[in-house]
């Protein structure tokens, strides 16, 4: 378990962390959820002893992590920052992580294995994908067998398969009652990811709790449908209660737009739930070509959690004020 | 290998039997030699220390044995007639205790460049036994390499001078003055891994470095002759330290061969212990 008290952090007069406190339970993926400059990769950076705080304490299993003998062999953490020599083979990096726990030469060949980079672990990391790097990154996490887990933005920059790779792994070391801290500005990762969320904004706690929970809390459900019959299937979902927007202007460009040579619309529901509408268009005979629970609720949530605590840019610039595009 | 690896995922692997283990100093200074062994950097600079040095003393002591009788007899005279060791030594260690100095300083600097301070201060969140480590095997390596080279300057310059002025390792101060080159350029390559780690960034510790090692003995050099400014100059780290491998004393020398050599050595405990504390205080 992870406990962070009363935690601190300032550089100069900038204030990164802000008496934070939570506890991290093992047994699931916790979400830590913030915008940029959140202080988040401090909060990472206080818990592993890389900074020093201001004021508050944090702890692993009630030690702090400078006290621990072997912390490789408790805590396994992957930095957003690089850490590794690029001159440097992925097995010289590991072997010196594993020389100073105590660990055998064994078993950086089984990390190496575990994480699919056995046949290039002769090689210079410089040359090294984005992908493979962070690969090593879980290597090295794992290196010791910890059974608390702390990884800063592991998914970022990796393709598809890197990111369901991060993501069923992060699951299945969950389910095998380690405890993960996983953070992430991607809303809608943490959506099918953590079973729990710690939202910070400008170093202060805005929530703690479980994931649907956060999601619940926010706007609520939305479903994204898309039809050539839009008028009709709007009439439908009002007379059910719920409410039908039009969404051309959506989720942002893309997404609002119809695939070439579709006379299909957005709507963006609220009030019934994606399965009663599909039942309302079966019963009218209404083709539709999508119907998606949004998962942008998440989103919707965390934009509402975190306004005004922003560090950079303006929280004004939501969806509603691309409409003149 | 340019595509991405397949992702195989072996939930089995998770769940290795670790030997219990704690962890000693044996197995830091283990890591911090893995460390060192596995960047060409290391390979690269103490070749060419080996090269430069042993080359240099051979070429220099070459060229003052062919050039024996030549216009420039009375130099050779006052330096190499007043003390052949200290000439034979002088001339590689010049130039070769440059790539001690840089590579003292790249075996920390580049885990800031490159990040891995934060894997090594993860793996060992206890700032100073790391530090400790890396200086035991570095001086390690360092006392093995120089004292190699310094035996092997010696044999060649001797040879190449000996029709001239022969000198044995039995003579009067000569083993001394061979062991203890070997001695300086280790020492010397510590006080500069102590600049790397308090300053952490290579290129301004490394002109630091040979700023202190090559400018500043040139600039005291030229204040004016009195007694502050002349324990000034015989107190700079490099000033003192180089009298170890010298067998001649000269007239109103402050310091002997080992004092010399042991202010050296406070110059570097005194940086490494500012180093300890500074790694101890900042954030990584």
């Amino acid at each position: 378990m992870i406990e962070v008290t009363d935690l601190s952090k300032r550089f100069g007069d900038k204030v990164a962390v802000d008496h934070l406190s939570f506890k991290i339970q093992p047994g699931k993926v916790t979400g830590f959820l913030g915008p940029n400059g959140a202080g988040k990769s401090t909060t990472m950076r206080l818990i592993l002893g890389l900074d020093h705080p201001n004021s508050g304490s944090a702890t692993i299993d009630g030690k702090r992590y400078a006290e621990l003998a072997a912390p490789l062999r408790t805590v396994g953490a992957l930095l957003e920052a690089k850490s590794v020599h690029s001159g440097r083979s992925a097995r010289n990096h590991l072997l010196f992580l594993a020389q100073t726990q105590g660990l055998p030469a064994s078993r950086v060949d089984g990390v190496l294995e575990l994480v699919g980079l056995r046949d290039v672990a002769g090689k210079r990391t410089g040359g090294f994908s984005l992908g493979m790097s962070q690969r090593l990154g879980v290597a090295a996490a794992m290196l010791g067998n910890p059974q608390v887990l702390l990884l800063d933005e592991p998914v970022n920059g990796l393709d598809p398969e890197g990111v369901l790779w991060i993501r069923n792994l992060m699951k299945h070391l969950a389910s095998e009652g380690r405890t993960i801290l996983v953070s992430s500005h991607l809303m809608n990762e943490m959506a099918v990811t953590a079973d729990h969320l710690i939202v910070i904004g400008r170093g202060k706690l805005l929530a703690d709790a479980a994931t649907e929970e956060v999601i619940a809390r926010g706007s609520g459900q939305s479903v994204r449908v898309r039809t050539p019959d839009p008028d009709r299937l709007t009439a439908l979902i009002t007379a059910e209660g719920g409410t039908a927007i039009p969404a051309a202007n959506g989720n942002g460009g893309i997404n609002g737009t119809a695939g070439p040579g579709s006379q299909a619309t957005v709507l963006t529901v609220t009030g019934v739930t994606a399965a009663r509408i599909g039942e309302l268009a079966a019963a009218s005979s209404i083709v539709l070509h999508e119907l998606t629970p949004q998962l942008a609720s998440l989103e919707d949530a965390f934009l509402e959690l975190t306004a005004g605590s922003l560090e950079y840019g303006h929280l004004d610039a939501q969806p509603a004020d691309w409409s003149s595009e | 290998m340019t595509s991405a690896p397949t992702a195989s995922y072996s939930p089995a692997g998770t769940q290795p039997d670790l030997p219990p283990s704690r962890p000693g100093f044996g197995h830091l200074m283990l890591a911090e030699w893995t460390k060192i062994r596995s960047v060409r950097s290391t390979a690269w600079t103490l070749f060419l220390f080996v090269v430069i040095t042993i080359g240099l003393t051979a070429l220099f002591s070459w060229i003052s044995a062919a050039n024996w009788t030549g216009p420039h007899a009375a130099d050779r005279d006052t330096t190499i007639l007043a003390d052949p060791v200290g000439f034979i030594f002088g001339a590689g260690i010049g130039l070769g205790q440059l790539t001690i100095c840089v590579l003292g300083v790249l075996v920390i600097t580049t885990e800031y460049s490159t990040g891995v301070i934060r894997a090594s201060l993860l793996a060992v969140p206890r700032r100073f036994p790391m530090l400790a480590a890396k200086v035991a095997v570095f001086g390690l390596l360092m006392v093995v390499l120089a004292e190699i080279v310094a035996f092997g300057s010696f044999f060649v310059g001797s040879k190449i001078l000996h029709s001239h002025v022969p000198v044995s390792l039995s003579g009067t101060g000569v083993l001394r003055a061979t062991v203890g080159a070997g001695l300086y350029l280790t020492v010397l390559g510590l006080l500069a891994l102590a600049v790397g780690a308090l300053i952490r960034h290579t290129a301004g510790a490394i002109s630091t470095t040979i700023g202190v090692v090559l400018i500043l003995p040139i600039l005291t050099g030229l204040l004016p002759d009195n007694s502050f400014y002349n324990h000034l100059n015989a107190y700079l780290p490099q000033q003192a330290g180089s009298l170890v491998y010298a067998v001649h004393q000269n007239s109103g020398q402050l310091l002997s061969a080992w004092e010399g050599f042991g202010v050296l050595c406070v110059w570097t405990a005194v940086l490494l212990a500012a180093a300890t504390y500074l790694l101890n205080r900042r954030d990584a």
